[in-house]
């Protein structure tokens, strides 16, 4: 019988298969950064071990760094004295580090794959759950715990029993205009719940997902945590490759040739059965935002917050109570007039230069509303790079956005930038969890395109909103 | 790790589904550099409400959390695990977990423990009658067992033998030295590396 992509990457990575026990399975790439690594260290020193492999593992600085002043002592103490850490670990155990002010800098999600350390047919993990960002390669990749980090450390593998698999099939030939990656994903999260893709890897498929660039993909994958998959994969194709030839970790001459072949066979077989298949149809799709407090809690832009009492089970209903009151909306409400304080455009969901370029274009030449402060922050210091040297940081400050310097920022509330109680944002970032952005603060996950134009209209919009307003508004008026 | 065979105390029934790990221990704990001392961030935001259930004075010293479905969901953070340990929970009861939640529990000596949801309805009904009652988690049979209620549950036999051995895991994998060597004296050339050495 065929195998599907997922278990063809297993299989290649299968060290040990003993009955009664989980697979032994090698790991190609460990990312480490500042926040669940410090125990971990620990642990190899209290044991008297070393880094196995420092030739497959690399850290970075995200979570904890400033967005501002990044050339001054960090203000946060405790912060300080994590990041100090990672830079004693990474000195001791003779690990690659890219510090904050290092070009290399950035996100890890964003990092792996701009230096070509991410590629199809790999196993990458990293003490973090977005890890599931590098499976649009075609890797297998996932999130793991720091007692996780610290066996990858001591032994390059992990003990693993091997998850189910998953089709998601986007049948159509592409997403419709306006529809990005990131109203996908959010449709597909709202479709099978925060649970639906639990103890499965995902293979997102179909003609529409072969069209996406690697950025779209990326989006797709990172999210996949969010629908309960620790992993969620698309099959490697001239994108793919296209994306990574010419990447400073890409293979070079012979073997080029050798990875491509390989890579080419990373595709699920014609007769290969997954465990489970969702279907969703492109044409559906319109732009998606959540009213809710977990990524499952969403709706087209076009609806209403729902109200509790239409969920007949009693679980939903008390979860969608709870957060409407945390979110302070009223069942029934358009969520286009939901008004927001903030907007936030960045994370390793979109913090890509494509993510930038499609926010830059929807505010060049317009201006923030009043009010409502707008923050851009590129997933890497390269990616900030190339943003400035298109214009790009122009186009935000001029539209009264402020432009930083990249890292996790409003993601989640580990360093300056965060939500003060009771603000409301529209985020692209991955997680609408109550408090993530900041104690008190209200998250709507958006795609850079709705985060665009709510900024310019002040209230959850899509791009479509800002032509029927330009319309109403003639120009010099 | 400390190993897990049986244990009998009081509960707290957690009537939310989808506690994600933000809930469980927020962002800002995760500065710290140690693995204890997180107690007091456990459930941080939802603790500052006096009629929040940990709050009660008669779950004061209870050891088993029973919790809606869908349990840890969101980040990989391994704190989430210590807050609960450090806390003094020592068993987990929900009808469904968020698998890396669940793996790092598991490595830690927190036990999960996944039950049908209208077992976990009846643990909370017991719970909320009479929080003086006793919940009793055994992992040798299996079986949780409280006044009126015994609830068989399953989990892989190796996860359970490392649990109730309290083996580390990396002394285990390490015993498979040659089969690690063997397999990385045939990685292909291409695969990527992130120094030369």
């Amino acid at each position: 019988m065929g195998r599907t992509l997922a278990e063809k990457v297993w299989d290649d990575h299968v060290v040990r298969r003993a009955e009664g026990e989980p697979d032994l399975l090698y790991i190609d790439l460990h990312l480490l950064h500042e926040v669940t690594s410090p125990q971990a260290f620990d642990g190899l020193r209290k044991s008297g071990r070393q880094v196995r492999r420092l030739d497959l593992t690399i850290a970075t600085e995200d979570h904890n760094t400033p967005t501002l002043d990044i050339d001054k002592p960090i203000a946060d103490p405790v912060s300080r004295v994590q990041l100090e850490t990672l830079r004693k670990n990474a000195a001791d155990f003779g690990v690659r580090l890219h510090s904050l002010g290092d070009v290399e800098q950035g996100v890890v999600h964003v990092v792996g794959p701009q230096l070509g350390l991410t590629q199809p047919g790999t196993t990458v993990v990293c003490g973090d759950s977005h890890t599931s960002t590098h499976g649009a390669f075609g890797a297998l990749a996932f999130g793991i715990g720091t007692s996780q980090v610290e066996h990858v450390l001591a032994t390059q593998t992990l003990p693993l029993a091997r998850p189910k698999t998953m089709a998601i099939t986007v049948e159509g030939d592409e997403l419709p205009d306006g529809v990005s990656a990131k109203d996908l994903i959010l449709a597909i999260i709202t479709k099978i719940g925060t649970g639906g893709g639990q103890g499965y890897i995902l293979e997102y498929r179909g003609p529409a997902i072969e069209k996406l660039s690697m950025e779209a993909r990326m989006t797709i994958c990172n999210m996949s945590i969010e629908a309960g998959a620790r992993a969620g994969m698309i099959a490697p194709d001239e994108t793919t490759f296209d994306y990574i030839k010419g990447r400073d970790h890409a293979p070079e001459g012979e073997d080029w040739d050798a990875a491509v072949a390989y890579w080419k066979t990373l595709k699920t077989d014609e007769d290969a059965v997954f465990d489970a298949e969702v279907v969703i149809k492109a044409e559906e799709l319109a732009p998606f935002v959540t009213w809710g407090t977990n990524p499952g809690q969403g709706a087209p832009l076009t609806a209403n917050v729902p109200d509790p009492a239409s969920y007949e089970d009693a679980s939903e209903r008390h979860a969608a109570e709870k957060a409407l009151e945390y979110m302070g909306l009223e069942a029934g409400q358009a969520l286009r007039d939901i008004k927001v304080d903030t907007v936030f455009v960045g994370s390793c969901t979109n913090g890509r230069i494509e993510d930038l370029r499609a926010a830059a274009a929807i505010v060049e030449g317009r201006k923030i509303a009043d009010g409502v402060r707008m923050l851009v922050v590129p997933g890497s210091a390269r990616v900030g790079l190339q943003a400035v040297s298109e214009g790009l940081d122009k186009v935000f400050k001029e539209a009264g956005a402020e432009w930083r310097h990249a890292g996790c920022s409003m993601c989640l509330g580990m360093n300056p930038d965060q939500l003060a109680p009771g603000e409301r944002s529209a985020s692209t970032s991955n997680r609408n969890f109550e408090g993530r952005q900041g104690k008190g603060g209200r998250t709507h996950l958006v795609s850079p395109q709705v985060a665009a134009a709510t900024a310019v209209l002040g209230h959850l919009a899509s791009p479509a909103d800002l032509s029927e307003a330009d319309a109403r508004t003639p120009a010099g008026v | 790790m400390e190993a897990f065979t049986t244990h009998t105390g009081r509960a707290v029934p957690l009537r939310r589904s989808n506690v994600d790990t933000d809930q469980i221990i927020p962002a800002h704990w995760l500065k710290k550099v140690t693995r204890d001392g997180f107690e007091d961030g456990l459930f941080e935001a939802w603790r500052k409400d006096p009629e929040f259930i940990l709050n009660k004075e008669e779950r004061e010293g209870a050891t088993v959390l029973v919790a809606g479905p869908d349990f840890g969901t969101g980040s990989s953070r391994e704190h989430a695990v210590w807050a609960l340990q450090n806390y003094g929970f020592k068993a987990v009861i929900s009808s469904r977990f968020a698998d890396i939640f669940r793996g790092n529990s598991l490595k830690n000596g927190l036990l999960t423990v996944v039950l049908d949801q209208k077992v976990v309805d009846a643990l909370w009904e017991l719970a909320d009658a009479d929080p003086t009652a006793e919940i009793t988690v055994d992992l040798q049979e299996r079986q949780v067992r409280a006044e009126g209620i015994t609830a068989d549950f399953e989990l892989d036999e190796n996860a359970r033998w490392r649990l109730l051995n309290g083996l580390d895991d990396i002394s285990i994998t390490l015993q498979n030295e040659p089969d690690i060597a063997a397999y990385e004296s045939g990685r292909p050339a291409y695969k990527p590396r992130t120094v030369q050495v």
